[in-house]
C-alpha cells in the first residue's frame, strides 16, 4: 500500500509551528533554577511531538535536531540539571533554528547548514559530552545494522513457547501469533495442556496451555522474535535452529557485505567526477553543492484551521435559510393562484387573501434579512483568528529586548482571544513587532533613569486587544518617558516638515512622529532603528483600512491605539453623493457629519479654507475640486460636510448629500482596473451599480497636491 | 474490517493513521487525547486502540491504564505509539496493560502490519 505522506505535510507544519510557539512561551515562563516541572514538561512534549512527526513525515535533520533539544529537556524535567539561564536563552535560540529548518522543509528550500551545526554543537556543549555529536544519529543506526546482518538460517527453527498465565490479559493472542508465524513458512505446533486446571478451579481469563512449534523455511530469527517482541516477558520463549540442517558459515556472508556495498560507492563518486569533467566545470568544490533552491510545490494553496463549532454554525444558518426559502416558495405559489384564480374569475372560499399573503412575504423577507446577515457573519468568522497569534511573539521580543537594551520590562497581556481577520492578522504582525519595539527603545526607560523619576524599577508594557462597534483596537501602552514633544518639534522643523512658525497642538506634534521622512536619527539605536520608520507603520495599517493615533504624556507614557477593520472583505460605508456618482466612505473614518454654517468658514491667505468646528480650526476639502468637477455651490452655504480623522487630525469634506449607511463588499480596484490614488476600492450597490470607495488619505493627498499646483485656489 | 480508536494529539500524526488504516477498509475514530479517547471508549465498542504516549490532558500509558479498568476493555488489543527505542517507554505501556507497541517513525505499511498483527 503506498500512501502519499505529503498530504499530511500540512498538518505537520501547521503543528510544528504551533509547538515550537508554546515551546518558545513556556520556556519564557520557565523561572531559573529548578523549572517548574510542570511547564518543563509541556515543552518537552510539544519538542516530542515535532520529533516524533518530522520523523514519520521523512523531515530527518528536525527530527535529529529537535532529539538534541529533547535530551536536554528531558534532563531537565527528571531533575538531573539545573535550568540555567544559558540553558534557556540557548533552547529559545535553537527553536528559532527548528523553526528555520521548518520553515526550508515546508517552502523546499535549503538550509544553512553552518547555522544549523553551530547549534547543534552549543546544544551538544550542554549536555557536556554526555552526548556527543555522533551519538545523536547513531541512535537509530544499531537495529538496522542487527537486522540486516542476519541471514536466513537454512531449514528452520524450534519453538518453545511458554506463557505465563496472564499472557491475555494485555490483549495478546497466541492464536494470532501462530497465524503470523505460519505467514514465514509452515508451522506445526504441540500443545501441551498437562497444566490446565480442573474445571471448577479453571479461571476463563488465565491462560494454561504451552506449545512446542516447529516452523520450517528460509526465516531470520529476527522475524520469529518480533511475534513474539510484545510477549517476551509474559512467557518463558526458546528459540533454536533446527538441529539436522544448521548451516555455520555466518561469518562469510558479513565478510562480504562491505564488498558488495564499496564498489557502489566508488562507481558513485566516480561517476560524478566524470560529470564534471564533462562539463568542465573547474571548481570542485561545486560538486557538493546541492541547487540552492529545489523547486517549489505546484499545488499549495493557504489553508486556515477552523474549529468545529464554527462550521456547524454556519451548517445551522444553511438549514434556517432553506427553511426561509420554502416559506418564501409557498409565498411564491399561493401569489400564483391568487393570479390563476383572478384571471379565470371563479371565486374559492378557501383562497387566501393578497393581504394575508402580503403579510407573509414581509415576514419572509424579514427573516432572510436576518439569515444573510447571519451567515455573512458566520462566514466571516471563519476567517477570524485570536489575535493571540500576534501576541505570542511579544514576549519573546521583550524577553530578548529588555536584556539587550538592558531594561526591566514587564510585559502585560490581555484580551488575546480577540478575533481578527486571518489577512489582518497576518499583515499587522510587523507594525506591531515595530511598535512594541519602539515603546521599549525609545518609550521605557533604563531602571536608573526611571528610579531618579521617582517611578518603578520596572518598567510595564502593556498590549491590550478588544472589539469596539465592529472594530477590532489593539492598544500598546507603556509607563515610559513619552514623547519629547520639543525634540519632535525640533526635528520636524530641521527635516523641513513643518515650518517654525507652525502653530501645532501637542496632539499634532505627536503625530509628527508618523510623518514620512521623520526619523529621529539621533536617538535610533540599532534596535528600532532599522530602516523602518514609523510612516511605514502607518502606511501598513492604513493599507488595511485602519487607523493609528497615540497619546503621550511626557514623563508619564504613550499610548498607541489601532483602530481595525473585523474584516478586509466588507466595510461599513457612508453612501454619499458627489456630482451623479454616488460614493462610500468608510465608517471607520468618519468622525461626524455636518451643515456648514457659513460664518464658520475662513480662507487662510495663501492656504486652504478652514472651518471652525467649536474651538478647533479644521481644513476643508472640496470633494468637487479633487475630482475635477464644476464647484456648484461656491460659497458652501449650508453645503453638507463629512468630518474625517486623517493623521490623527480631522478634515472636512464637502460633498453634494448624504445618502444611507450600509454595509459593502469591497472589490479591488487594482485587481480589477488600476490604482486610483483617491480610492481604495469599489463596490456593487443594490441596485447594481457600481460606488467607489473613497481613501480619505489620499483625497487629502490629491487636494494638497492640487493645492499646490494652483489647480485649487484658495 | 475492524472498528479502531486512534488517539495522538499531532493532528498530521493522527491523519496519517487514520487515513492508513481507512484505506485497508477499517472505520476508524479519532481522538486527540486521553480524556477524549476513553469517552470515546465509554461510548462505544471498539476492536483496536492505538495511542500515542506523550498527550495534554491525559497519557497513553494512563489511558491505557483506565481501558484496562473498563470490563469492556479488557482484552482489547491497545498499542502504544512512541518515539522512545529505549525499553522504559514500551514497558511502562506493558504494565499499564498495552499489547504492544509500533516505534515512531513508522511508515503506513509498518502500521498496517502491526494492526493486522492483533487483528489477526
Amino acid at each position: 500500500m503506498s500512501i502519499d505522506m505529503s498530504q499530511f505535510h500540512e498538518a505537520f507544519f501547521d503543528e510544528s509551528f504551533e509547538g515550537l510557539e508554546i515551546m518558545e512561551s513556556e520556556l519564557l515562563t520557565l523561572d531559573v533554577g529548578a523549572g517548574d516541572a510542570e511547564i518543563i514538561n509541556t515543552i518537552f512534549r510539544a519538542a516530542h511531538s515535532i520529533k516524533g512527526g518530522a520523523g514519520t513525515f521523512g523531515f530527518m535533520n528536525v527530527s535529529e535536531f529537535t532529539h538534541v533539544m529533547e535530551t536536554l529537556l528531558d534532563e531537565m524535567r527528571d531533575g538531573s540539571r539545573d535550568v540555567t539561564q544559558f540553558a534557556v536563552d540557548s533552547l529559545l535560540e535553537s527553536i528559532d533554528v527548528l523553526r528555520t529548518m521548518l520553515e526550508s522543509a515546508r517552502d523546499n528550500t535549503e538550509v544553512d547548514e553552518e547555522m544549523v551545526a553551530a547549534r547543534y554543537a552549543v546544544l551538544n556543549g550542554i549536555l557536556k559530552g554526555e552526548q556527543g555529536d555522533s551519538s545523536v544519529k547513531e541512535v537509530e543506526a544499531p537495529s538496522l545494522a542487527e537486522a540486516s546482518t542476519e541471514k536466513p538460517v537454512g531449514a528452520g527453527w524450534e519453538i518453545s513457547f511458554i506463557p505465563h498465565t496472564n499472557l491475555l490479559m494485555a490483549g495478546n493472542d497466541p492464536v494470532r501469533m501462530f497465524r503470523a508465524l505460519s505467514e514465514l513458512g509452515e508451522l506445526r505446533a504441540t500443545v501441551d495442556y498437562s497444566n490446565l486446571q480442573p474445571f471448577n478451579e479453571l479461571v476463563p481469563e488465565d491462560l494454561y496451555l504451552s506449545w512446542l512449534l516447529t516452523l520450517t523455511g528460509d526465516i531470520l530469527q529476527a522475524d520469529i522474535e518480533e511475534v513474539f517482541e510484545w510477549v517476551e516477558d509474559d512467557c518463558d520463549l526458546t528459540i533454536t535452529p533446527l538441529a539436522a540442517n544448521v548451516q555455520s558459515e555466518p561469518l562469510v556472508v558479513i565478510e562480504s557485505e562491505p564488498e558488495t556495498i564499496e564498489p557502489v560507492q566508488v562507481s558513485a563518486v566516480t561517476s560524478v567526477k566524470e560529470q564534471v569533467s564533462e562539463n568542465s566545470v573547474a571548481d570542485n568544490a561545486s560538486v557538493n553543492k546541492k541547487p540552492a533552491t529545489k523547486p517549489k510545490k505546484a499545488t499549495e494553496s493557504a489553508s486556515i484551521r477552523v474549529g468545529i463549532d464554527k462550521v456547524d454554525e454556519i451548517i445551522n444558518l444553511v438549514g434556517e435559510l432553506v427553511i426561509t426559502q420554502s416559506m418564501l416558495d409557498q409565498v411564491g405559489e399561493d401569489l400564483e393562484a391568487n393570479a390563476e384564480v383572478a384571471s379565470s374569475g371563479a371565486e374559492c372560499g378557501s383562497q387566501k387573501t393578497n393581504a394575508d399573503i402580503l403579510l407573509r412575504l414581509s415576514k419572509g423577507l424579514a427573516q432572510l434579512e436576518r439569515n444573510t446577515r447571519e451567515l455573512q457573519d458566520g462566514v466571516m468568522r471563519i476567517r477570524m483568528l485570536p489575535i493571540s497569534f500576534v501576541f505570542s511573539r511579544m514576549p519573546r521580543l521583550v524577553h530578548d529586548l529588555s536584556s539587550k537594551l538592558n531594561k526591566k520590562i514587564e510585559l502585560l497581556v490581555s484580551g488575546e482571544e480577540t478575533e481578527l481577520d486571518k489577512t489582518v492578522m497576518e499583515n499587522i504582525g510587523d507594525p506591531l513587532v515595530h511598535l512594541v519595539r519602539n515603546a521599549l527603545d525609545h518609550g521605557v526607560e533604563t531602571p536608573d533613569i526611571r528610579l531618579a523619576a521617582g517611578k518603578a524599577e520596572v518598567g510595564t508594557l502593556s498590549l491590550n486587544a478588544y472589539h469596539q462597534g465592529g472594530n477590532v483596537i489593539i492598544e500598546i501602552k507603556d509607563d515610559g518617558a513619552g514623547i519629547n514633544k520639543a525634540k519632535v518639534r525640533a526635528k520636524a522643523i530641521e527635516k523641513g516638515i513643518i515650518s517654525e512658525t507652525d502653530h501645532l497642538t501637542d496632539d499634532e506634534i505627536n503625530h509628527l512622529i508618523f510623518a514620512p521622512g521623520f526619523s529621529t536619527a539621533d536617538v535610533v539605536s540599532d534596535v528600532s532603528g532599522r530602516g523602518v520608520g514609523m510612516d511605514v507603520v502607518k502606511t501598513s495599517i492604513n493599507k488595511l483600512g485602519g487607523r493609528v493615533v497615540v497619546e503621550s504624556e511626557e514623563g508619564k507614557g504613550s499610548v498607541f491605539t489601532i483602530r481595525l477593520p473585523l474584516t478586509l472583505a466588507i466595510l461599513d460605508g457612508q453612501l454619499v453623493t458627489v456630482g451623479s456618482e454616488s460614493y462610500v466612505i468608510p465608517l471607520i473614518a468618519i468622525i461626524e457629519s455636518l451643515q456648514i454654517d457659513r460664518a464658520q468658514i475662513n480662507a487662510v491667505a495663501g492656504k486652504a479654507e478652514v472651518y471652525k468646528l467649536r474651538d478647533e480650526y479644521i481644513p476643508i476639502i472640496r470633494a468637487r475640486a479633487v475630482f475635477g468637477l464644476e464647484d456648484n455651490k461656491a460659497d458652501l452655504h449650508e453645503s453638507l460636510m463629512v468630518i474625517v480623522e486623517v493623521d490623527g487630525a480631522p478634515v472636512g469634506i464637502i460633498v453634494d448629500d448624504l445618502q444611507g449607511q450600509q454595509q459593502v463588499v469591497i472589490k479591488s480596484l487594482e485587481t480589477n482596473y488600476r490604482k486610483v490614488e483617491t480610492m481604495s476600492g469599489a463596490t456593487i450597490l443594490g441596485d447594481g451599480t457600481v460606488a467607489l470607495i473613497w481613501d480619505v488619505n489620499g483625497m487629502v493627498n490629491v487636494h494638497k497636491k492640487k493645492l499646490n499646483n494652483g489647480v485649487i485656489k484658495a | 474490517m475492524a472498528r479502531i480508536l486512534v488517539v495522538d494529539d499531532s493532528a498530521s500524526m493522527r491523519q496519517m493513521v487514520a487515513f492508513t488504516l481507512k484505506g485497508a477498509g477499517h472505520e476508524v475514530v479519532e481522538t486527540s487525547d486521553g480524556v477524549e479517547a476513553l469517552a470515546s471508549a465509554k461510548s462505544g465498542s471498539f476492536d483496536l486502540v492505538i495511542t500515542d504516549v506523550n498527550m495534554p490532558n491525559m497519557d497513553g500509558i494512563t489511558l491505557t491504564r483506565e481501558l484496562r479498568a473498563l470490563p469492556n476493555y479488557r482484552f482489547t488489543p491497545i498499542l502504544t505509539l512512541t518515539t522512545e527505542s529505549s525499553n522504559e517507554k514500551k514497558m511502562a505501556g506493558k504494565q499499564a496493560g498495552a499489547t504492544g507497541w509500533l516505534v515512531k517513525p513508522f511508515n503506513p505499511d509498518q502500521l498496517l502490519a502491526t494492526a493486522k498483527k492483533v487483528l489477526g
